[in-house]
Order: structure tokens, then C-alpha cells, then sequence
């Protein structure tokens, strides 16, 4: 009994000597685990899917995008690939939705294909999609824009 | 200066305009900043997460990485990266970063129970170095310890390895690379005398057919995973056939897919064998000129605390590791008794998969690539299972060669370049040697330039034995490096937990972010991470590759290196060395460790100006030498000549990895065959050198079940592992915010008829409770993990679900690895707790 209320008591003044990183959400233990260690911890209800379909912008070039709708029910196995039926080339028009990248017509040693190389085909490997949970810590990563024109960016240097 | 978004739309139109008049403007003007104007630096960097080795292009700019891609020159990847990979941009900026030593504090003096506070390095190491010298003096080597890294350097590997061994005299070392892949390196060494595997990733585009032996790869080795898809999707008789316990993204993508009863994947490797031997598939000629048969001793127990029943009961629980000479005949009828319908019923396989796949193996024609990870390492009998995935490849003699590849896969940056190679385990020294071996310590001594006698032969505690004899007050010194393993050990709760809060312990935990192990430990230091610091890591295919420093770490954090050798100037030999020691070689009297391990005329052999100018390289600047080069030349002697060589250390700089052994500045893709490996004699055709008769060992055992089953109360199997978008215990990956969001926490995927059964609802709160702990979660009855009913599946990234306070600390009584897949659990509705609303979407 002694030892947990000792340790309740240094969960609790820890928190200004790593007043560096705010936390930002309720569900911190997800990074640090629950204080005590040997606290029962309530799960949090899951959160939303993201599906509003709009775009996000990325945080360098090379960033596969995240995939801003739901994607439940998708199938993506050796018969049919489902993120194709929109993405691919040839149904853009009609699905408004974005072509896959040029990138994703070349093989391995570099040639560009007609049609998406067959490396590219687990789509989920790189692009995610997203929920609505709000981010355990901020994360301080600053875009190449931001450093080289910090007047061009909306908010200039204080914006993150 | 702030501008308005009215004054940048006004830029804008004067560029539109401009454009239209085709009018230049001064850049200043344009819209668009092109890339001269970024002035981005872009360097190579292997990828910082998982064993795969994939290179990274990595752009700074301000002493900030702004940006970073998949090298389109690296060899592995080719311009790919997985989701984690492509953001590995962001993950040295979680807000949280450790930037000073932290120490639990209590009227300014250090305590135990008292509260982690900030201190300075000097305090921090002053306070450990005090309890290091009180316990060698009162207690000995034994008492002190340390947790490594399958992530550390190579050179912070050899460092800790130099200081815990030679420095303070104890193989109390031991990386968490323990929990991974100790299966999989014991038994190279036990049946080709060599750790490691003999060929390479090139197999992938050879290959006809791929077997995946409870590995999920399509999650978990993602850019290898589209080397496999490649090689499938564009060479039509090509096929994959994956074996797991549930189904997954990988056997979404596979010809076949296996769900076998957890365990039994030792009575389908069985049955192979003993197709291939009674269909007449058997390469006779191989098997006469290259192998030896031995049969293994059987009932070996669990690996659990001697004093457990299932020890107690067990007759070669001491003896698990012996093997008894034998003949192919003994052989064969061990297997014999592996018939399509034992295997069918023990595994719950259908029979034609299984014969359609002992016919993949026991066809000539077809090169067969064997993967695994995790499904065979962490197995209560996972020596035996890698041992008889490699008796079917040495069978039919499909090894060594394009396309024929049994291979082990890795889960960490440098397994197999630190924890392997170096040799960080508590029973190894570099290059392949053993520490209970007398030659193999004098000549560590020889070349460490230390007294003769110095190193000690008795093999140290593994992973699971370290937190065993922490709670037991038997290791009272103990530093965690590079790795979260009060969240990644099994049986935390009971375990692990209780010696880390042992008052007679001093836990000291070295790390970049305030992980849960941080906050159980008494002194956290702030450390350095990725390209903040010079770095080497091997991959699974022996691949050794290099990166520099391209960005200073924040605040005070410091790398392993620079902690491991500062800690080291604390000790002078005569406090730590034995008298008899220093009698014999009065010369090494008084001398400090850090003097005697890298002042040593070999590690301090580079100076200064020998480094590359364009970057940054704190360690070498404030130790006045170039480190990273010193302990990598002395390293590799080691293994020069030996089959294990290495090139020169400036070449690593300049390539993107070469594959070990490196003869004549040519890497080696395929060991042990005549016209790829340079070890092997002319006119030999096949040798297996590593052992002393040249020949590989074919060593059969039996199946035999798990440690625990379910009963009628604990009635489900649990399954614990990864997901794609998180690297272990998530500490690096939770704070990307894309990769958080996209995967925010863990859930227990559940077959919905066992939801049902139970009363339970997708998105409902439940207690996931063993015999030896619970937690609580929520159900997942779709997405990506299709388990059958009877087993459910819970990542391990969430420190808020710490699935390793249920799982069981049972070990392979070999390799001393956990077995994070088998043990018993139930699940019932948190009572207390509402459903979870708003569940909607793919999440899985």
C-alpha cells in the first residue's frame, strides 16, 4: 500500500520535469503506461473512421497520402484489388478520385509499365487511413516550406 | 514577420500574371520554391525500424530532417518504403523527447521511492556508478547487468559487450533480440556451425514457390512483402502457401493459406519430411556427402522457474540442449509416424493443402523459399521448428543456391549486425564464439589486448532469467539500453515489474522517449537516436550498412556510445578486476576501464581528421578520436579471414550495404556452395565450414504440445504481435501522428461467433485476463486479423493495454525465448465499462 501511494505521488511531480511534452490527449498511458505500473486501465471507446474525402496535404514530397475514407470491406487479395477500381488510370474520370502516382508504373529496375507494377499492389502498406483520435503528444516536425519561406506560411514560424 | 493569406494570394496572382507575360521574377516572388531554393541536404540511412534494412534518403536542412524516401540506389528496397519508413521524418520531434537525465529524488539525494526529477550527467552517473562498485565489491559480477538492443549500433553493441565482459567481468548481457530471434541464431550455429543465413533477399526473384511458416509478412517485412507479391504477380507458376495460426493481410495475398492449431507446425514439418523420404524425393547424393543425422533429447519442459510442475515433470528440462549422434534410418522412423493423418489431425489442416504442399517441398524442380519470424522464433519448441524447416531444405539439398532458400527473418535494425554478429547475447563473443569456449576467450583476450584469464566462462542470465533474478534480489545493478522491455517481456506484472521496484536494485534505463520502462526505472538518461548520431546496423541478409550523423540530438540526450564509454572512465581495474588478475599483469594496475578498452592503442588507432569533415560526429569530437572507426577495425578482426569478414570501414560510407562475408571487396551472396562463396574448397561443390567435418546436421525431434492449452475457464488461445503501422512497443510510431491516428490503439480481434457466444458487441470493453494477469480492451470482430474461433489476437504496441501483464513467461528451453504466441486466456465483458459508440470504418 505504502509503495503505491509513494509512486501515485512521483506520477504526479513528474509531470512538471517533462513539461517539454505537453500531453495532448486523455488517453496518455498509451505511451507511458499506466502510473502505477500495476494500474487496471480502461480501454477507450474506438474512434471514428475519417471519411470526409478530403485531401491532406503532405508533409514532404515522397509521403504516400493517407487515405481519407473508409476502406472497410475492401478487397485486396490475389483476385481483386478494390483501391484499383477507383484509382486506377483508366477509371479516374468517372470516380473523380486520384490517379495512382507514375511511380507506380515502374517495376524494380525502373521501366514504366502500362499498368501498376506488381511490387505496388498491397496499397496498404503505404497509404493509411486515418481516425478521428487526437494525437498522444505533439509532434514537432517542421515542413521544408515552413523553414525556407516561413513568411509564405499561413501563421509564418509559429505555425506547427 | 507574418503575412496574411491576402498577401500570399496577391503573390500568387503576381506570379499567375508574371507567368502569363512571361515575365522571370526575383524568387522571392514565385510561388513556388523549387529545389535549389530549399537547400536540402540529402544523405543515405538505413530505415530504423524493422530487420529488413531498407535504405532511407534523408533530407536536412537547418539542422532538421525535413523530409525522407525510399533510396531508389538501395539494393533491398529500391525507392520503397513501408508506411513506417516514410515517415520516418518525424520521428525524433515527439514533444516528449528526454532531454536531460532524469533521477528519482527525494531532499535532494537519490531514493528509491522518491520522484524522477532532472539532474546532470555527472550526478546521474555518479549515483550509478556508486551502486555498480557497492555490488561487484559486496556481491560480485554476477550481481550487475545490462539490457540490450537488437537496435544498438554495431559499435555500441561491441562497446557494452567490451565493458560488461572485460570491464566488469560478467556475460550478465543480454539484448532484447532475446524475445526475437534466440531461436533462430541457436540453431544456425547447431546445425551449419554458423549463425545466419546462407543466402540472401535475391532468392525472392528466383524462387517458384514461397512457404511462410507463421510469418506475416505483408504487415510485418512490408518491403520484402512486395518483392514476394512481385515475383507472384509476374511469373504465373509461382505460388505462396503461408501457414498461421489465423488469417491475415498476408494470406489475403497467398495461393494457400493454412490455419493449423497452435503448436502443430511441428507435425506438418514432420510429415514433409517424412513425404519427401517416402515418396523417394529425397537428393540422396547431398544427403550422403553433406549431412549428419542426430535425434534431439525430448521432453526438454518450458523454460519456466525450476520449481514449476511442468519442469518438475519434465525429464531433460537440464538438458534440453543435447543431441545424440544418429543415422538417416533412426531418422526416418521418427518421422515415419508424421502420416498425412497425424498431421491432419493434430494441426486440423485439410489434407490436400498439406500434400500440396509437401509436394512443393519434395519436388525437385521447384525452388522453394522458406520465411519465418516470429511463428517459429517465439515457440516453446522454436529451436526445434527452425531445425526442421532446415532438415527439409538439407533433404532435398534446396539450399545455398538461387531460389532455394530456408530463411530466417529479422525483426529489429541490427539482430543480426549487433545482437548476432557482435555478439551481445549472454553466452556469446564476436563473430560466432562462445564465452563458456576457453579458446574462444583467450583469443577475445588476445585481441582486446587483455591479462589472459580476464573474461568469464560461465554463460550470463537471458532476458527472461535477468528479470527472474532482479525480483529475486539476485541482480541488483541493471541497465536497460536502447529497448521497452517492462512493456515487451512476458508475465510483466509478476515478473518483470517487481525487480525493477526492488529496493536492493538500482535500474538505470537509457532512452529517447519516457517509454514505460523509463518511468519504472530510477535513473533515465536522455539519448540520442537514428542520425542524430553515426550509426552501422546489419540486416537479415547479412547486409552491413553505414549512415552519418546528420542532425545534433536535442537538449543534453547523448548515444549509447558516448554513455557506455563516459560510464567506463568511472572504474579503474583495480576496483573492478580480481587481485590474482592485475598480480600477473601488473601493468593494467590502476589503469581506468575506459584506458584499458578504448585507449588501448587499437580503438583510439583513427584520429580525428580520419572522419569525414562534411558531418558532424559528437562522439568522435568529445573522445578526441575517431571512435565509430576504431571499434569497427578492431571489431572486425574478429571475423577477417574467419568467414565472417568485413570491409573496410570508409567503403561502408560509400556503399548502400555489402553482404558478409566481403573477400577481395566482393560480397557474398549465397554461402556454402562452390562459385558464390569464396570459403568454399575447389571441386567441393557444397561445404558447410562452420562445422569442424564440413557438414550440416539434420537433427529430427518429435512434436510435442505448449506450455499451456485452453480448459474449460481459460478458453481461448491468445495470440500476441504486431500491426503494420507500429514498430514494437509503438514508442517511436505513437508519436507520428499519422501512423497514431491510423492505428490509435489495440484491440482484440475475435471471431464473431465467439463474440456472440460471450454476449459481446464489436466495440465493446472486455477483460482479457490469464492466470496471470488481465487488461482491458475492446473487441474487434473484422478488419485486417480473421482469427478462428477458439483464438484471439492482441498487439503488444499499446502501453495502455499492456498484453504482456496475461501472457506467460515460458521459454524455448534452448534458445531461452519467449513464446508470446500460446497461452490460455477468457474474455468477458467489462462490466462496468459503456460500449464503445461511434465504431465505424476499417480499422484493421
Amino acid at each position: 500500500m505504502r509503495r503505491r501511494r509513494i509512486l501515485l505521488l512521483a506520477a504526479a511531480a513528474l509531470a512538471p520535469c517533462l513539461a517539454g511534452g505537453a500531453l495532448l490527449a486523455q488517453d496518455a498511458p498509451r505511451l507511458r503506461g499506466p502510473e502505477p505500473f500495476t494500474r487496471e486501465q480502461p480501454a477507450p471507446p474506438l474512434p471514428r473512421a475519417v471519411t470526409n474525402d478530403v485531401r491532406v496535404r503532405r508533409n514532404y514530397p515522397d509521403q504516400p497520402p493517407v487515405i481519407p475514407h473508409a476502406i472497410e470491406g475492401y478487397a485486396l487479395d490475389l483476385n481483386a484489388n478494390k483501391c484499383m477500381s477507383c484509382h486506377a488510370r483508366r477509371f479516374t474520370e468517372q470516380s473523380q478520385a486520384p490517379m495512382i502516382s507514375v511511380t507506380h508504373y515502374q517495376d524494380r529496375e525502373g521501366n514504366t509499365l502500362g499498368g501498376l507494377a506488381p511490387r505496388r499492389y498491397a496499397c496498404l502498406a503505404c497509404h493509411v487511413p486515418q481516425t478521428e483520435a487526437r494525437p498522444l503528444v505533439e509532434n514537432r516536425f517542421r515542413d521544408m516550406d515552413e523553414l525556407t519561406e516561413p513568411e509564405r506560411q499561413p501563421g509564418g514560424r509559429s505555425n506547427r | 514577420m507574418d503575412l496574411s493569406r491576402r498577401d500570399i494570394l496577391k503573390a500568387q496572382a503576381a506570379a499567375a500574371a508574371a507567368a502569363v507575360a512571361n515575365i522571370p521574377l526575383p524568387a522571392a516572388a514565385q510561388n513556388i520554391a523549387s529545389g535549389e531554393e530549399l537547400r536540402l541536404k540529402w544523405d543515405k540511412a538505413p530505415c530504423r525500424f524493422c530487420g529488413t534494412g531498407c535504405g532511407v534518403m534523408v533530407a536536412v536542412k537547418d539542422g532538421r530532417v525535413v523530409a525522407t524516401h525510399g533510396d531508389m540506389r538501395a539494393e533491398v528496397n529500391r525507392g520503397l518504403n513501408c508506411v513506417k519508413g516514410y515517415f520516418l521524418s518525424k520521428i525524433m520531434y515527439g514533444a516528449d523527447r528526454l532531454t536531460r537525465p532524469l533521477m528519482r529524488m527525494r531532499g535532494g539525494q537519490f531514493a528509491k521511492d522518491g520522484e524522477l526529477q532532472p539532474v546532470s550527467w555527472e550526478q546521474a552517473f555518479d549515483t550509478m556508478a556508486a551502486h555498480w562498485k557497492r555490488v561487484l565489491r559486496e556481491k560480485g559480477p554476477e550481481a550487475v547487468g545490462m539490457f540490450g538492443s537488437g537496435q544498438w549500433t554495431i559499435w555500441e553493441g561491441y562497446a557494452a559487450s567490451k565493458l560488461m565482459r572485460a570491464g566488469f567481468r560478467s556475460n550478465n548481457l543480454d539484448p532484447n533480440a532475446r524475445h526475437c530471434m534466440a531461436s533462430a541464431a541457436v540453431t544456425l550455429i547447431r546445425a551449419f556451425g554458423m549463425d545466419e543465413p546462407m543466402g540472401c533477399y535475391d532468392d525472392f526473384e528466383h524462387a517458384d514457390a514461397f512457404v511462410l511458416w507463421g510469418s506475416n509478412m505483408a504487415e510485418m517485412h512490408p518491403i520484402l512483402w512486395t518483392r514476394v507479391t512481385d515475383r507472384r504477380l509476374s511469373a504465373e507458376h509461382v505460388r505462396i502457401h503461408t501457414l498461421s495460426t489465423y488469417e491475415h493481410r498476408t494470406t489475403d495475398l497467398s495461393d494457400a493459406a493454412l490455419i493449423f492449431k497452435p503448436g502443430t507446425d511441428l507435425a506438418i514439418l514432420n510429415y514433409i519430411a517424412n513425404h519427401i523420404i517416402q515418396t523417394g524425393a529425397m537428393n540422396r547424393e547431398f544427403v550422403e556427402r553433406h549431412v549428419n543425422f542426430r535425434l534431439a533429447n525430448t521432453d526438454i519442459g518450458y523454460g519456466l522457474r525450476p520449481e514449476h510442475v511442468l519442469e518438475q515433470r519434465a525429464q531433460h528440462a537440464n538438458d534440453a540442449q543435447v543431441s545424440h549422434a544418429a543415422d538417416f534410418d533412426t531418422y526416418a522412423r521418427l518421422v515415419r509416424e508424421y502420416t498425412l493423418d497425424r498431421a491432419h489431425e493434430l494441426s486440423g489442416v485439410p489434407k490436400p493443402q498439406l500434400e500440396a504442399l509437401a509436394r512443393v517441398y519434395a519436388d525437385p524442380k521447384t525452388k522453394v523459399m522458406s520465411l519465418w519470424t516470429m511463428g517459429f522464433n517465439q515457440h516453446v519448441r522454436g529451436v526445434w521448428a527452425n531445425h526442421m524447416v532446415y532438415n527439409l531444405h538439407l533433404l532435398t539439398g534446396k539450399l545455398s543456391e538461387p531460389g532455394n532458400s530456408p530463411f530466417s527473418l529479422t525483426g529489429q535494425p541490427s539482430a543480426c549486425g549487433t545482437a548476432r554478429e557482435v555478439g551481445t547475447f549472454s553466452h556469446r563473443l564476436p563473430a560466432d564464439m562462445q564465452v563458456n569456449n576457453p579458446e574462444h576467450r583467450k583469443h577475445a583476450e588476445q585481441l582486446w589486448k587483455l591479462p589472459e584469464g580476464l573474461l568469464p566462462g560461465k554463460v550470463g542470465y537471458h532476458a527472461v532469467q535477468q528479470d527472474r533474478m532482479l525480483k529475486d534480489g539476485k541482480l541488483n545493478a541493471y541497465w536497460i539500453m536502447c529497448n521497452n522491455n517492462l512493456q515487451t517481456a512476458p508475465n510483466t506484472d509478476n515478473e518483470t515489474y517487481p525487480g525493477y521496484r526492488n529496493p536492493e536494485n538500482l535500474i538505470v534505463c537509457s532512452d529517447a522517449y519516457p517509454t514505460v520502462t523509463a518511468m519504472a526505472a530510477d535513473i533515465v538518461l536522455p539519448t540520442a537516436m537514428w542520425v542524430e548520431k553515426e550509426g552501422a546496423y546489419g540486416n537479415a541478409e547479412r547486409r552491413t550498412h553505414f549512415w552519418h550523423q546528420l542532425v545534433d540530438a536535442p537538449g543534453e540526450a547523448r548515444s549509447d556510445l558516448w554513455q557506455l564509454m563516459e560510464f567506463s572512465k568511472r572504474f579503474t581495474t583495480d576496483e573492478v578486476w580480481p587481485a590474482e588478475i592485475l598480480a600477473r599483469a601488473p601493468e593494467y594496475r590502476g589503469k581506468s576501464l575506459f584506458g584499458v578498452l578504448f585507449r588501448n592503442g587499437q580503438v583510439d588507432r583513427f584520429p580525428l581528421s580520419d572522419r569525414d569533415t562534411g558531418y558532424e560526429n559528437r562522439e568522435a569530437r568529445h573522445f578526441g578520436f575517431y571512435v565509430q572507426k576504431g571499434l569497427f577495425e578492431e571489431y572486425a578482426s574478429f571475423g577477417r579471414g574467419h568467414g565472417h569478414d568485413l570491409a573496410p570501414f570508409d567503403t561502408y560510407h560509400e556503399v548502400r550495404g555489402l553482404r558478409w562475408p566481403v573477400v577481395d571487396g566482393k560480397e557474398t551472396r549465397w554461402r556454402y556452395r562452390e562459385g558464390y562463396d569464396p570459403y568454399v574448397e575447389k571441386g567441393a561443390g557444397v561445404q558447410f565450414y562452420g562445422n569442424p567435418d564440413k557438414r550440416a546436421n539434420i537433427i529430427g525431434a518429435p512434436y510435442e504440445p505448449p506450455a499451456e492449452a485452453p480448459d474449460a475457464e481459460y478458453d481461448l488461445w491468445l495470440v500476441t504481435g504486431r500491426v503494420l503501422e507500429h514498430w514494437h512497443s509503438g514508442s517511436m510510431t505513437l508519436r507520428v501522428p499519422e501512423l497514431y491516428k491510423a492505428f490509435p490503439g489495440a484491440v482484440l480481434f475475435m471471431h464473431p461467433e465467439d463474440a456472440q457466444k460471450r454476449g459481446l458487441r464489436r466495440g465493446q470493453e472486455v477483460r482479457i485476463a490469464s492466470r496471470r494477469g488481465e487488461i482491458r480492451s475492446r473487441v474487434e470482430t473484422r478488419g485486417r486479423n480473421k482469427v478462428p474461433r477458439g483464438v484471439v489476437f492482441v498487439p503488444f504496441f499499446d502501453a495502455s493495454q499492456l498484453i504482456n501483464k496475461v501472457t506467460l513467461d515460458a521459454t524455448d528451453p534452448i534458445s531461452k525465448q519467449t513464446d508470446f504466441k500460446k497461452c490460455a486466456v477468457k474474455v468477458v465483458a467489462a462490466a462496468s465499462a459503456p460500449a464503445g459508440s461511434g465504431a465505424a470504418g476499417e480499422r484493421g
